[in-house]
């Protein structure tokens, strides 16, 4: 089941990959995330 | 060398492998490299001037909040494999803001357990707060917002909400209810946090949710073998997390400290890469 789960997770993380969801991570966590730290 | 100074150091280490930038204290600057599309396995604001990496939980609200996207595959599936690989054991040696609740454990006021249904609030801060607000509560262009960092996140306001005010005074015209609510929840975790052992993780934390759910399943796991277990209680009694590894080696609470297996007598617990069943 592991193997399987692993293998999911890897296809997920390609997946969201190519539909550029590490593209909007960067762009969120390169500036200051003022909700994040109250001042939002 | 001890258990305990064992996993200290190796939290120590995770702590400056998260955040080696700490001369950006001082400019009150964020690393902005590629680096930080990249998730941590543990809990740490991304907003923080030293961190390198992303926050997986800030992450995931990130992409679900943004427009026309509903989930994140990206930092599922990080999790996911995190999860089924290590479980709760980020939490015990990785996460930073874990290491930070084990320090205010040690001053000396008097200790408390947590009430145990307490145990299942994290689950539905997950879920409304991590994955149905960030997705729901939008604005007119269909974006929403982290509700979690937004409201309870501790983490943000400690690593970086209150060294960029100290860093960077134009913030400070920004200050209103939102940091007031904010600190108020710092300042309530930190006492928690004096009088239970990691009343945080326990409570709150949707990562510690997310492992947790993933725990009886990890590869690498707490291994019984009841040929050799005594049930003398040493074991439940030096859980720091109120487990019972002879009941449930799999516990959703579990960090994977190894307390309970350096006080075993008879050498009936392990903790170890396994497929097997967690009982033999």
């Amino acid at each position: 089941m592991q193997g399987g789960l692993l293998l999911m997770a890897a296809i997920s993380m390609g997946y969201g990959v190519s539909r550029g969801e590490a593209a909007i991570v960067l762009r969120k966590a390169v500036r200051v995330c003022m909700e994040c730290i109250g001042l939002g | 060398m001890r258990q305990s100074i064992r996993r200290k150091l190796i939290q120590t280490l995770a702590f400056f492998i998260t955040n080696p930038r700490l001369g950006n204290f001082l400019s009150g600057r964020l690393y902005k490299g590629e680096w930080k599309s990249l998730c941590v396995p543990g809990l740490n604001c991304y907003s923080c001037p030293a961190a390198t990496f992303a926050c997986p939980i800030g992450a995931l609200q990130a992409v679900i909040s943004s427009a026309g996207l509903w989930f994140s595959y990206y930092v599922a599936g990080f999790l996911l494999a995190v999860g089924v690989v290590w479980g709760r054991l980020v939490c015990g040696f990785l996460c930073p803001f874990g290491l930070f609740q084990e320090l205010l454990h040690k001053v000396p006021l008097p200790k408390r357990k947590l009430w145990a249904p307490l145990l299942y609030v994290k689950y539905v801060i997950l879920i409304v707060f991590v994955l149905l607000l960030p997705l729901l509560w939008t604005d007119f262009s269909g974006a929403g917002g982290p509700a979690f960092c937004e409201y309870i996140c501790p983490a943000g306001t400690l690593e970086a909400g209150l060294p960029l005010l100290a860093a960077r005074p134009e913030f400070r015209q920004a200050l209103g209810g939102l940091f007031a609510w904010k600190l108020l929840v710092l300042v309530l975790v930190i006492i928690g946090c004096m009088m239970s052992y990691r009343f945080f993780c326990k409570l709150l934390c949707p990562l510690g949710a997310i492992y947790g759910l993933l725990n009886r399943i990890s590869l690498y796991r707490l291994q019984l073998s009841r040929e050799a277990c005594v049930a003398c209680g040493k074991c439940q009694s030096a859980c720091p997390m109120g487990v019972n590894p002879v009941g449930n080696p799999g516990a959703a609470e579990c960090i994977r400290c190894g307390e309970c297996v350096a006080a075993c007598p008879r050498q009936a617990l392990s903790l170890r890469f396994s497929a097997d069943d967690i009982c033999k």
